[in-house]
């Protein structure tokens, strides 16, 4: 049967990367595990359990919550992002651009004079080559961010849990995946619980 | 709260030795409880030991219900006036820039006047988010996101005028650098061409910025209508009915499964993870620090339009920050005009915008009018001190003395609007009163639009010769333009405030007393700060949008 489902599949026959490995923990109704979430009462206790699970080793694990919380970067052991970096490199290619573009425009390819004034002059190129490091940069700093975020993404596992919809408005949750190393169904449900969590669900990936 | 403060006078308030002085407003913080002046006590930014989700229901609860009768009856009025305005450019577009009141001596009247005073008031939204992120200015929260709002809006009716005054609008791709069969390019050096690219420039990172910090939010929006699908709470679509009974709409979907596929699409799947506000944080600071200059730049070059020409009245160095200062004026004193109104009708948003958010920017719009004050005095000045006749000429001769200046009322209304108006807020008392602030804010609106009328026209109306002196006239369709981008404004405003979230949710909850993570700003004792600040390591490098 003809479909982008099969198709897919036909594809990754021949090009073994595309196929998900095979699950490592299957649940009763014989899904994929995508992980366990468990809900934390306060921002002070998700940043205690936080240090717990970061110490515990663990590295596809993530605390949502519905702000910011202060400091969580420590707290989860997140290495400092490279969007900074990347928003340097816009800003200097905007830059050049914008000076390539005025010197060939109007000093290279078609020179006019205007008030006598000569054509490759810096000065009143300053503005426009101003505006495109900025317009570059911003650009940069939110494609970059949601690139590195890995968005737009509008189905995730996690939505499937109503318990998980919440987060938007006050909720706080830690949730492990799977995927992760360390994890194992029965010790980092243990875990959780140990580190304060309540209301402690089973994810399932049903792609 | 330590008796041990580093003010003696305000140790010792605080030991119960000393009186509070006469009009000191103490704990209990005025009318709402926002307005404390004393230095220990953080004044509340949201009042009423709001929740979580009690602000997100707040906020929320607008765009979620139908459209109200009086909000319809409004947005009925506005479009009626935006399309007026829109026939207004059709005209001009079909018949040319006869249609207005210019003729060969004043060829920038209205229209340029229009241009500076929209994209002037479209600072305030970029001046808050940006400048006022960065010096770490929490009450932004609250007014953040309508004023950004608001910025785009100006932006929009801002570049209507430049787009159709110069004629041939189809025309107007020339502006930018493509190439063309002619293989002529445009002049980098002319200040219009800079004019184009800051305004382009400053219009889309407006809307990135804007619609970056709305992200969170839509993805509230959009988990709060799939609940209420999952619950089976879904609301049909109605028509709206000015009389009798909405009719119920068939076949189409309800409003809650509208909702979660819009704000869905537009939340992109946000998804509220630490590692991803980690990187969000990033942005937004760098787009913060970026916008600065930018919001800057933007009304500086637009008045080198003016300034590196060789007009008296126009030609001079003062113009840049003269011109910043008034866009940041100008920019508040609309924030002030829209959110009173908004603050008084909508039920909730009195916890979120407080009284003290209102005095603070009364303050701003004080300071902001001492220097605008201070730039048409020292233009003054500069005129006579200068000893360039033309000149004096134009500040005596055609704005100031009423003697000679055909001008000389539009010369005056400036003045009294936006020097003498803001100077009732030296009263505490009357800037902490939302009816006077809205009236000074009404009065600046109009003296901002004023003060580029004068700049503009009486520079224009009599040049060197008085055989080229020419008065201006507006004609209807100057006059019904002008109007049509009132309601063009109103209308997008409105919108927003109907569908989008009003405030920064995330940000707001943020800066709530119960998100601090080391104790919740009460009884902070310093053990757990130390200890919480040692295990944050690198909590130096969380670049805080809100704390």
């Amino acid at each position: 049967m003809i479909s982008p489902a099969n198709i897919l599949a036909d594809i990754a026959d021949y090009m073994p990367f595309m196929k998900r490995p095979a699950p490592r923990f299957i649940s009763e109704s014989g899904n994929r595990i995508y992980g366990i979430v468990a809900e934390y009462a306060d921002p002070h206790a998700v940043t205690v359990a936080a240090e717990q699970f970061r110490d515990a080793g663990y590295t596809r694990w993530d605390v949502y919550s519905p702000f910011p919380i202060h400091g969580m970067e420590g707290h989860m052991g997140i290495k400092r992002t490279i969007l900074p970096v990347a928003a340097f490199g816009a800003a200097v290619t905007g830059v050049l651009a914008a000076l390539a573009l005025q010197y060939f425009t109007n000093d290279i390819d078609y020179q006019f004079v205007v008030q006598g004034k000569p054509t490759n002059a810096w000065e009143p190129f300053i503005p426009v080559t101003f505006e495109l490091g900025v317009l570059l940069t911003a650009f940069t700093c939110i494609g970059g961010m949601l690139m590195l975020n890995g968005l737009p993404r509008w189905n995730h596992p996690l939505f499937s849990s109503e318990r998980f919809l919440k987060v938007s408005d006050d909720r706080l949750i830690i949730a492990v995946e799977a995927a992760d190393a360390n994890f194992d169904p029965d010790a980092t449900r243990r875990l959780l619980e140990e580190s304060g969590g309540t209301n402690i669900e089973l994810i399932e990936d049903d792609d | 709260m330590s008796s041990i403060h580093p003010d003696q006078i305000t140790a010792e308030r605080l030991a119960g030795l000393r009186d509070a002085p006469g009009d000191y407003v103490g704990p209990a913080g005025g009318a709402d409880g926002s307005l404390i002046e004393d230095p220990a006590v953080r004044a509340p930014l949201v009042l009423n030991d709001r929740s979580f989700a009690e602000v997100t229901e707040t906020v929320c609860s607008y765009a979620e219900c139908g459209p109200p009768k009086a909000w319809l009856g409004l947005i009925t009025i506005t479009s009626l006036i935006a399309a007026v305005g829109t026939g207004m450019i059709l005209y001009l577009i079909i018949t040319g820039v006869g249609v207005w009141g210019l003729n060969n001596q004043v060829d920038w009247a209205w229209d340029i006047t229009n241009f500076v005073f929209w994209i002037g008031i479209g600072h305030a939204g970029t001046l808050i988010s940006a400048i006022l992120c960065l010096l770490k200015q929490k009450w932004r929260t609250a007014v953040n996101r309508s004023a950004e709002a608001m910025t785009i809006f100006a932006v929009v009716c801002a570049g209507i005028f430049p787009g159709i005054h110069v004629g041939r609008v189809w025309f107007a791709w020339m502006l930018f650098p493509i190439p063309n069969s002619n293989g002529i390019w445009p002049n980098f050096r002319s200040p219009l061409l800079w004019d184009v690219f800051a305004v382009s420039t400053y219009a889309t990172v407006s809307l990135l910025f804007w619609y970056m910090g709305m992200i969170p939010d839509l993805a509230t929006l959009r988990d709060r209508a799939h609940l209420r699908m999952l619950q089976g709470r879904e609301r049909r679509l109605t028509l709206p009915m000015p009389v009798g009974k909405d009719i119920v709409l068939p076949f189409v979907p309800s409003a809650e499964r509208v909702a979660a596929y819009i704000y869905g699409f537009l939340a992109l799947g946000w998804r509220f993870s630490s590692r991803h506000w980690h990187r969000y944080e990033a942005a937004y600071l760098i787009l913060a620090g970026i916008s600065t200059p930018l919001v800057l730049s933007v009304h500086s070059i637009v008045s080198f339009d003016f300034a590196t020409s060789i007009l008296p009245g126009w030609h001079t160095t003062i113009f840049p920050p003269y011109f910043v200062a008034g866009a940041v004026f100008g920019g508040f004193a609309m924030v002030l005009f829209l959110l009173i109104p908004c603050r008084q009708v909508m039920p909730g948003f009195k916890d979120l915008l407080t009284l003290r958010h209102l005095e603070n920017m009364a303050k701003i719009l004080l300071l902001t009018g001492m220097m605008v004050g201070f730039a048409y005095s020292m233009e003054f000045f500069i005129a006579w001190y200068g000893g360039n006749e033309f000149e004096w000429s134009v500040f005596i001769n055609n704005r100031a003395n009423p003697a000679e200046a055909p001008y000389w009322w539009a010369y005056w209304t400036m003045i009294g609007c936006n020097v003498l108006s803001p100077q009732i807020f030296w009263f505490r008392k009357l800037r902490q009163n939302p009816l006077a602030i809205w009236i000074v804010a009404g009065f600046v609106t109009v003296g901002m639009w004023f003060e580029r009328f004068v700049i503009i026209v009486t520079s224009l109306h009599r040049a060197f010769l008085p055989g080229e002196w020419h008065m201006f006239f507006p004609t209807w369709v100057d006059i019904l333009t002008f109007v049509g981008s009132c309601g063009i404004f109103a209308t997008l405003f409105l919108l927003f405030l109907k569908y989008l979230p009003v405030f920064a949710m995330a940000e707001l909850k943020a800066v709530m007393p119960q998100a601090d993570p080391h104790g919740g700003g009460h009884g902070h004792d310093p053990v757990a700060s130390v200890a919480g600040g040692a295990s944050a390591g690198g909590a130096s490098a969380s670049k805080g949008v809100g704390p």
